[in-house]
């Protein structure tokens, strides 16, 4: 070993380390200043990350409130099921492999994969999605006890919208399925997104479309303390969920029931009104469809069957669809022509089977003609001539402003979404339809058909049932609604779609008393004679047939067209004659008739309202019967 | 020498068994281990009694290298040096490939990771060199100490291992720095790499380059590259003055802080016990840095002086680097919090270096008489 310490060198060494000394001080200075920044500077933003981070909100999805019929009938209600659902960003590996191999340990059928598939596909955020719902408690444990093998798999408790009567009233129940990207922009108008957390479901139709809001209820959460990995550590509070408020129908289930059986396999629409509220007692649309089957996501063969069915069973008819009236615009248009003075009930014309206009000429049904026929004869047998020779008296323009009155190419406001206007045809209306001067002018021959239901009229079944139920109620017109109340399920406390008169319309009641006279008589000796005799109660009726070949309008009608070349059959009714506590209007696409399908129909709905008696089976269809209308 | 003369006598005994312990030191260092298991004790609890094995290990590493005289850790220098050169190219050629980056070797018995080694390698060897050419040393030297320095730095780093790289760079900075590195030549290096920073920043790897830019703004990739700071952060700034308690750090215990027993173990210990809890840390460190630094002024040789210099600095460089990383002041590097973090191989070492000081300060006297 060398003894080489000079002074010099070692001064210098001294130096070197006293530099380095003074370094290490500078930077743990640099580190305290960074301390003292973090700690005590931005303290209080940090302490509230801190916070943030510990603590999540998980949201406690409430009870959707339940639909009940008028007598307490549960329509829509919910269960509580496991499903197992995955989370598709947390998967390890591939998706279908990873599916695979639950196969082998619970069952998933390919319609479970079609279904996962579509959800995968119209989702964009990164959400957790089921592969199976309404597992067993069996599978539950064999999952649970093989959990480990795959990461981003769940099992959920989550609650299931529940239809307990299929079909049975589908359209006006409507159905709930996945929140879409519209519906979202729906939540974000409402300022609804954080009610909304953790809501899978949304109505999409019917009812549950209408009223999402009220169903819905109040999301509660729960304060939870979260770990990294987002496991929930421990509770910290709790906010309850408010079940969704109930909603209180007026309609009557077993009515509907009936109504919808009376159909059988035939397609149309009835709608049933109380008259003296405007409470509707059912709304049938045939062929109807089952909701149950959008509620875990609709599996994509049966979207195809139901949305490519030439039957068009999604199509809700007595909103949307549009028909023209036939020969149940008749009464209307003599208590037009009774409120105008256009004619007095006695009047009589002689019909030679025929009404010339021009040099064209109109024929009545009958050959030969109904001979001498008064106003009364002209409803109860349904003559054509004298409304041919009405309507020309009248005119288109006071006509629609009669109709329009009625409610008639309106919408009539109920309580879902989507209804149609129909066309209430005039001079105004035909210059805003059509673009080329040549059509637009209203010719006066186009009036005379319109005298009898047919042309360019076009009105739904509810706008039908309606103005059925405002003859019955002596011009005294309410809103169609369904809901009879809106019920807070907390609090008991009811808000109520109050029976609200729209408007009376300014009608002699002698003249009402005649046309309702005169719809009596067609049930006893006219048209409607055979689908009502020997009925205790006394029915106001009015048989009516639409012909196919020259509708206008609606797309749907335009396939039904090919398929089928046959007349829509109509038929209004109220009863009890005297004092009418239901007024309906039936349509039998394609049924003929009026008095051969929609009466019978009628008679079986009536039947139940009125006498409780139940066919339990479609409503005959009376081939015999022969109709004198067009 | 001590432990020549050893008697069965339980009292004898003892003294030749705390005969070459450098008492403040082993007080400092031992606190800071209490310090570290206390922690280790709070983010992961079940590992204390592995990590009190790791610390009985390193006391007895640190006894048995304070007893070797510096002569001997000289003559060890060349050959040491020379084996973790070989093993390095070793690794560059044969070595396994974990997450991109081939840094470990496997012996078949067992795997090792030779650039740990470098570690204590460099500086023993520059010390050597420097001892070997005391008389002034000239510009060649100077020359010769870059290239042992830079041929494992480069090694390194081509592995890549950008951490361990600048670490062995720093120690033989150290020594290169305390053998009287000419101002003039130092501030024409800090010139060029200025200047070549540029040209530095194309060779890094990706991965580099995300680390600094991550380091700039975290926010930008909050649950990816920036997580590990942002948590890091957070758990430090919640901790206030006083600190949240001994495990009670939410970011700690419900696992916001990734690495938390090991290189980020530094924010559960700034998380539970505040601002008070750093600035005693950092006395604890500015105290041992100042011992170690006090037994390199009084150190008898040269090679005594630069090594104990340099491994008290490589002491201050870890901790500085792991405080300032995980309170995001410095891009993330795999260095680990000295005497704190859990981990054999890294506690091993630092008390290898205590062993180093301890040997240092003992033999003082014997080679000034």
């Amino acid at each position: 070993m060398q003894l080489t310490n000079t002074p010099d060198d070692l001064g210098r060494f001294t130096r070197r380390l006293t530099i380095a000394g003074a370094f290490v001080l500078l930077c743990f200075g640099i580190l305290f200043a960074r301390f003292v920044w973090l700690q005590v500077i931005q303290h209080e933003y940090y302490r509230t990350r801190a916070e943030d981070n510990r603590i999540a909100l998980v949201p406690i999805v409430p009870n959707r409130g339940l639909i009940t019929d008028r007598n307490g009938v549960v329509l829509a209600r919910n269960f509580s099921a496991y499903t197992l659902e995955i989370m598709p960003a947390k998967v390890a590996g591939s998706l279908d492999d990873a599916i695979e191999s639950l196969a082998g340990v619970i069952d998933i059928q390919p319609k479970d994969r079609r279904r996962f598939k579509k959800l995968l596909e119209e989702t964009r955020n990164l959400e957790s999605l089921p592969i199976r719902t309404r597992l067993s408690d069996e599978e539950v444990a064999r999952f649970i006890a093989q959990r480990y093998r795959f990461p981003g798999f769940d099992i959920k408790a989550r609650l299931f919208r529940d239809y307990p009567n299929g079909a049975f009233g589908s359209h006006l129940l409507g159905y709930i399925s996945r929140i879409s990207d519209r519906d979202l922009e729906k939540i974000e108008q409402n300022e609804q997104e954080a009610n909304y957390r953790g809501t899978n479901h949304f109505g999409k139709s019917g009812l549950e479309q209408h009223y999402e809001f009220d169903l819905h209820g109040i999301t509660g959460f729960e304060q939870v303390e979260v770990d990294a990995g987002g496991r929930a550590v421990r509770l910290l509070a709790r906010t309850p969920p408010t079940a969704g408020n109930n909603l209180k129908l007026t309609i009557d289930a077993k009515l509907q029931e009936v109504a919808e059986q009376a159909f059988g396999e035939r397609r149309g629409s009835l709608v049933a009104i109380e008259p003296s509220t405007g409470g509707i007692l059912a709304l049938v649309s045939m062929p109807n469809f089952d909701p149950n089957l959008f509620v875990d996501g609709i599996a994509g063969q049966d979207w195809d069957e139901l949305n490519n069915s030439p039957d068009k069973p999604m199509v809700n008819r007595a909103l949307n669809g549009a028909y023209p009236p036939g020969s149940t615009f008749k009464p209307f248009m003599a208590l037009a022509a009774l409120t105008l003075g256009k004619r007095t009930p006695e009047q009589t014309i002689s019909d030679p089977g025929f009404f010339k206009f021009g040099n064209h000429t109109f024929r009545d049904d009958k050959k030969g003609g109904h001979g001498l026929v008064d106003m009364y004869k002209s409803i109860v047998v349904s003559c054509d001539t004298y409304y041919y020779q009405l309507a020309s008296d009248l005119g288109i323009d006071n006509i629609a402003s009669f109709m329009g009155q009625l409610g008639l190419g309106q919408r009539t406001g109920i309580d879902i979404a989507g209804e149609s206007e129909g066309v209430l045809p005039s001079q105004e209306w035909k210059k805003k339809r059509f673009k080329k001067p040549e059509q637009q002018k209203w010719f006066a021959g186009e009036t005379i058909s319109i005298g009898i239901g047919q042309g360019y009229n076009a009105y739904t079944p509810i706008q039908l049932a309606q103005a059925t139920a405002t003859l019955a109620n002596n011009g005294v017109m309410f809103r169609p609604h369904l809901v009879q109340y809106v019920e807070n399920a907390h609090t008991g406390e009811k808000r109520f779609i109050e029976p609200r008169p729209i408007r009376t319309l300014p009608l002699r009641q002698a003249d009402i008393n005649f046309i309702k006279h005169a719809m009596v008589g067609v049930n006893k000796e006219g048209t409607g004679a055979r689908a009502f005799a020997g009925t205790p109660y006394q029915a106001a009726g009015k048989t009516g047939t639409a012909q196919v070949f020259s509708l206008k309008g609606g797309q749907y009608r335009a396939s039904g067209l090919k398929k089928e070349l046959r007349d829509h059959a109509l038929f209004i009714a109220f009863a009890p004659a005297d004092k009418p506590t239901i007024a309906l209007a039936v349509l039998v696409e394609n049924g003929g008739f009026g008095a051969q399908a929609a009466a019978p129909i009628a008679r079986q709905v009536l039947d139940y309202y009125l006498l409780g008696k139940r066919a339990n089976a479609a409503a005959p269809v009376d081939e015999t019967a022969e109709e004198e209308e067009e | 020498m001590s432990g020549l003369n050893p008697s069965w006598h339980p009292r004898d005994l003892w003294r030749w068994l705390i005969a070459p312990i450098d008492g403040p030191l082993l007080l400092l260092a031992g606190l800071l281990v209490l310090v570290g298991l206390a922690m280790v004790g709070s983010a992961s609890p079940e590992r204390i009694t592995n990590q009190l094995l790791n610390m009985v290990a390193a006391l007895i590493v640190m006894r048995l290298v304070a007893q070797l005289p510096p002569q001997r850790l000289m003559h060890l220098a060349p050959p040491v040096y020379v084996i973790g050169i070989v093993l390095l190219i070793a690794v560059a050629l044969f070595g396994d490939v974990s997450k991109g980056a081939r840094r470990w070797l496997d012996l078949h018995v067992m795997r090792i990771q030779p650039s740990e080694m470098l570690k204590i390698a460099v500086p023993l060897m520059l010390a050597w060199y420097f001892q070997k050419r005391e008389a002034q040393p000239r510009l060649r030297d100077y020359a010769v100490a870059a290239m042992i320095l830079l041929v494992p730095t480069a090694l390194i780093a081509r592995q890549p291992d950008l951490g361990t790289a600048i670490l062995v760079l720093a120690a033989g900075f150290y020594v290169i720095f305390l053998g009287g590195l000419p101002w003039k030549i130092l501030a024409g290096l800090a010139a060029m790499g200025a200047a070549a920073a540029p040209l530095a920043w194309t060779l890094l790897h990706d991965y580099q380059r995300a680390r600094i830019l991550t380091l700039l703004d975290p926010e930008k990739d909050p649950l990816g590259k920036g997580f590990h700071i942002i948590q890091s952060t957070i758990a430090i700034g919640s901790g206030g003055v006083l600190g949240k308690g001994w495990g009670h750090g939410t970011q700690a215990q419900l696992e916001f802080i990734p690495e938390r027993h090991t290189d980020f173990i530094f924010a559960v210990f700034s998380e539970e016990l505040g601002l008070v809890g750093n600035a005693l840390l950092l006395v604890l460190y500015a105290l041992l840095i100042g011992r170690g630094l006090m037994i390199a002024a009084n150190a008898p040789t040269l090679f005594a002086r630069l090594l104990a210099g340099a491994i008290t600095l490589i002491f201050f460089t870890y901790a500085f680097v792991n405080m300032g990383m995980v309170s995001g002041i410095l891009p993330v590097v795999g260095v680990p919090l000295p005497f704190i973090s859990y981990g054999g191989t890294a506690l091993v070492t630092l008390f290898l270096g205590v062993g180093i000081l301890m040997s240092i300060h003992k033999n003082r006297m014997l080679v000034q008489k």
